[in-house]
């Protein structure tokens, strides 16, 4: 039987998938002729090295513990949100419409634009739902083709209706911004906002929504057996809907971060943020629980951030720590494989 | 400008776009006909591009001249096949969620194609590439009236190289007994196990074919599009092609047509700017067109989709 099993190895799995992730990152810099010494020195400096530093990290890590959510909120009902991407975009680009065109005192309009652009993600996630609830159209394609739609679309909208110099919108009024020049002091005037307050209220309601309420439970009835939810009266049609809408909320509020607190503006995309992309990753390593996910989303805002020093003072690419993170996902997802090799190494014994 | 000569302009394009897509296209219906989703096939196409640039550079180097390109065809087909082998031991053997996996190929790819690029170029994009496929005249066919103009003159090789292909694959998967064994492994692998059939050995095979496939897609946009390879080199071709995979409901002539008819909208938003009636049409509705007419189709408003049955689940033996 298996030795390690349970909550331990629950949180042995990431763990080694990063650590692996790392030491083979490392055995390719050293291929190709960098010092993974002087390099991982570098990372940890551009991580914890000074306030600028951490400040910029939770900063990073801000949008992607929103977009973990949202991809974690959608894997307990059973459902692969990839399509944050595409609501992270239309949330950006709604946050910022309502943070240019309207007056209001700082109360009313702050929550109004995070608002606005959670309901723009919820909207462009709840299609998909839709599709998938009524016409059992795979929600892995129709997100993945949601994405593209959204990127050329605010594109196009940017271009037709709200364009300023320097091919992005008009910088949002005072009003609507989460900027703190208290946080920007605090960490040698890094671009820290109040983003990570919001993202870990996300993470509590996530928690809440899903533990505490009936239709918490209904979800994850529903993502852990559909046929069994339906005969106990659970409609699976409209669980996967609101999953999807919930999802697309969290996606949405993680464009905001983009839009009212790091930039205060939303440019013309020419390719995606990425950050979408990333949030599939903090949610596997998270194990799509709330704290892991804010856990996760630290160590790789971490990782992008330490990336830039690693990349002016050893030399190395900043391409090496996608890498990394492409092989921390495919451990994650390989979990077999962790469990064969703890249970060998435990036992010396078969699965 | 009369019929004929929007025509002239618009199907040429068409067929250049399209010839990467097609290939991309049959390598997913491999990998996806024997069970085995493959998102990662953006991945597989950015790693084969960036294979075609630098050793399309390289053969220009020495001294192969026009055979350059050709020779990085091979390379890439090497490349997306060995590229493939990480989403196929994940997927297959370490029963790994494939979706998850073939987004974590699509993120190495990226990684890996620029990180090496700028190692060995210091630069975040290739050399340019000199020796492009050229255009050329087919013999004989281009000499048909009307049809020989539109179709076969100033054409590129490699896109008649494409519409060959996915005929051959289609004879591969539906005449010959390994194009069985890789079918009924993607609709019932229990069924072909108790046949017999490697059930795994058969979905490794499919999965890497699939990424020679894509692989070559990838090359031949460098080689006939792109001409060089940088970060936004592959930016939803490869998603386009899964498009056209499934708009052509998992059949390899099937997604010929619909890689074809995603190339004319691609082409449409390059060459829409000379044709009257297209020059009003904001771009963007031209750009969406390939997305929005895949989610159309997956709905059942342009006929019902069914994917192979067993796809996207990890086989296990003796569970039933």
């Amino acid at each position: 039987m298996n030795v390690i099993k349970g909550r331990l190895f629950h949180m042995l799995v990431p763990a080694i998938s990063v650590l692996l992730g790392l030491l083979i990152g490392g055995i390719i810099m050293l291929v190709s002729d960098y010092d993974p010494i002087k390099a991982y020195s570098a990372l940890i400096e551009g991580i914890f090295g000074n306030g600028y530093n951490m400040g910029e990290t939770i900063r990073a890590a801000s949008p992607l513990i929103l977009s973990g959510l949202a991809v974690a909120f959608a894997f307990r009902t059973g459902l692969f949100n990839i399509g944050v991407e595409g609501q992270l975009l239309v949330g950006w680009l709604a946050s910022v419409y309502v943070g240019i065109n309207f007056d209001l005192p700082k109360i009313i309009h702050l929550p109004l634009a995070v608002i606005a652009g959670a309901l723009a993600g919820a909207i462009w996630g709840v299609l998909p739902g839709i599709l998938k609830a009524r016409f059992k159209v795979h929600e892995v394609i129709t997100t993945i083709m949601m994405n593209y739609i959204a990127l050329y679309v605010t594109n196009a909208i940017i271009r037709a209706y709200m364009l300023a110099p320097g091919e992005r919108t008009k910088d949002i009024k005072e009003s609507a911004s989460l900027a703190s020049p208290w946080l920007q002091q605090l960490t040698d005037f890094s671009r820290l906002h109040y983003g990570i307050v919001v993202a870990i209220i996300g993470a509590l309601i996530m928690w809440f929504v899903l533990w505490k309420t009936t239709t918490g439970y209904e979800l994850r009835a529903v993502g852990f057996n559909q046929h069994a939810s339906q005969y106990a009266g659970i409609s699976v049609s409209k669980n996967i809907i609101l999953a999807m809408a919930i999802s697309g909320a969290f996606a949405g509020a993680a464009g905001t971060m983009e839009g009212l607190g790091t930039y205060q503006y939303m440019t013309i995309n020419n390719a995606f943020t990425g950050v979408g992309f990333d949030g599939i990753a903090v949610s596997l390593l998270g194990a799509n629980g709330s704290v892991g996910i804010i856990v996760a989303a630290l160590l790789f805002g971490g990782l992008k951030i330490g990336a830039l020093t690693m990349q002016s003072t050893a030399g190395v690419p900043t391409e090496l720590i996608g890498i990394v993170i492409a092989l921390i996902i495919f451990f994650v997802a390989s979990s077999y494989l962790i469990r064969w090799l703890t249970n060998r190494f435990t036992k010396g014994g078969k699965l | 400008m009369d019929f004929f000569d929007i025509l002239a302009l618009i199907v040429p394009a068409a067929i250049v776009s399209a010839a990467p897509l097609i290939l991309t296209a049959l390598g997913g219906v491999f990998s996806e006909r024997s069970g085995v989703v493959n998102i990662g096939l953006e991945g597989l196409m950015m790693f084969g591009a960036f294979l075609g640039a630098i050793f399309t550079h390289y053969g220009e180097q020495w001294g192969l001249g026009a055979a350059s390109p050709w020779m990085s065809f091979a390379v890439a087909i090497v490349g997306g096949a060995l590229f493939a082998v990480p989403h196929a031991v994940a997927s297959i053997s370490l029963k790994a969620d494939q979706v998850v996996s073939g987004v974590a190929l699509n993120f190495l790819a990226a990684g890996l194609s620029i990180f090496l690029t700028k190692k060995l170029f210091d630069a975040g994009q290739t050399p340019d590439i000199q020796e492009r496929i050229g255009k050329g005249d087919i013999p004989v066919l281009s000499k048909i009236p009307v049809i020989g103009d539109l179709f076969f003159s100033n054409a590129y090789s490699t896109s008649f190289v494409a519409i060959f292909l996915a005929f051959v694959v289609w004879y591969i998967i539906y005449k010959t007994p390994f194009g069985l064994r890789l079918r009924s492994v993607g609709e019932h692998p229990m069924a072909a196990d108790t046949m017999g059939i490697n059930v795994n050995k058969t979905r490794y095979i499919s999965v890497i074919i699939g990424g020679a496939f894509a692989g070559l897609g990838g090359a031949i946009y460098v080689a006939s599009i792109a001409g060089n390879f940088t970060q936004s080199t592959i930016s939803g071709q490869g998603f386009m092609a899964l498009a056209a995979m499934i708009f052509g409901k998992w059949h390899p002539l099937g997604a010929m047509g619909a890689a074809l008819f995603f190339g004319l909208a691609q082409s449409l938003s390059i060459t829409g700017e000379q044709i009257p009636l297209l020059k009003d049409i904001p771009d963007v509705y031209l750009l969406i067109a390939p997305y929005v007419l895949t989610i159309l189709a997956l709905a059942g408003f342009v006929g019902r989709a069914d994917a192979p049955k067993a796809s996207g689940q990890p086989y296990e033996k003796g569970k039933r």
